[in-house]
């Protein structure tokens, strides 16, 4: 038994249920990425093109390292919340229900790949 | 309302003849820039994956991205991300109530879009110059 009236419990959450968190997490994850996005765009325009001793040599350091893995952490669970709201628009019941799992798995499954390959490059340059 | 002709009448305004106004162009292609970015992440991570696993993978993620599709899919995922963060900026700029105006959307419209180009341009130019 809940000992609060109906409008106390709906107060403040509107027709989803979820308040106004979506949103929020939109405007933080894309003002970070505002900072994240000229530096990501300088550290990879940087890298490309250069063998791969000199790649994992580079990204072992801390600035490339840490921007790269923030860029993809934050851009892609930017990503995620970004897709949910085109599969609430355009899918409907099971398929709306798979597209979400599907999102969230890709989504962090590039996070993990991204942040390993990243650990893995500073590792063998602290060897180094 | 039983004798409404509902067979033959003709529907308007119909998508196909509705000629968007620019605010609702760039407002789709914020969202669809959006999703295409998932190309260019997915080359890149791949790229630094290809980097640990050894000589041969680096060498096939590499391939592909110094190839022509590489460099399609890089530059576009440049101008894709400069075009979302302009757009995304502009969204910011409205939920703080400002440039709602038909007008100025309009004009914040074209600024994205002209922004968005130059910026890439910019880019580029600073990867093969730099």
């Amino acid at each position: 038994m809940r000992y609060i009236t109906p409008r106390k419990a709906a107060q403040g959450l509107g027709p989803a249920h979820s308040g106004t968190s979506h949103h929020w997490a939109m405007t933080v994850s894309s003002c970070a990425l505002i900072l994240l996005t000229p530096a990501f765009l300088l550290v990879i325009g940087t890298a490309i093109g250069l063998p791969r001793e000199a790649v994992i040599a580079y990204f072992g350091r801390p600035y490339p390292g840490l921007v790269t893995a923030l860029f993809v952490i934050v851009g892609m669970i930017h990503f995620i919340k970004g897709t949910r709201i085109m599969i609430d628009d355009y899918f409907q019941d099971t398929a709306r229900k798979v597209a979400i799992i599907v999102s969230v798995i890709f989504g962090w499954g590039v996070i993990a790949a991204a942040v390993f390959a990243l650990a893995k490059m500073a590792f063998i340059t602290v060897a180094i | 309302m039983a004798d409404v002709n509902r067979g033959n009448r003709p529907l308007s305004p119909h998508l196909q003849v509705y000629k968007l106004p620019v605010a609702a162009v760039t407002s789709i292609l914020t969202r669809i820039t959006g999703h295409a970015l998932v190309a260019g992440i997915l080359l890149v991570v791949w790229w630094l994956v290809g980097a640990v696993s050894g000589p041969g993978a680096f060498a096939a993620a590499d391939w592909v991205v110094r190839s022509w599709l590489g460099f399609l899919i890089l530059a576009g995922s440049a101008w894709a991300l400069w075009y979302h963060t302009l757009a995304g900026i502009r969204h910011l700029f409205y939920d703080a109530l400002i440039g709602l105006e038909i007008e100025s959307s309009r004009k914040s419209s074209w600024a994205v879009i002209v922004g968005s180009v130059v910026l890439t341009l910019f880019t580029l130019i600073l990867f093969f110059i730099g």
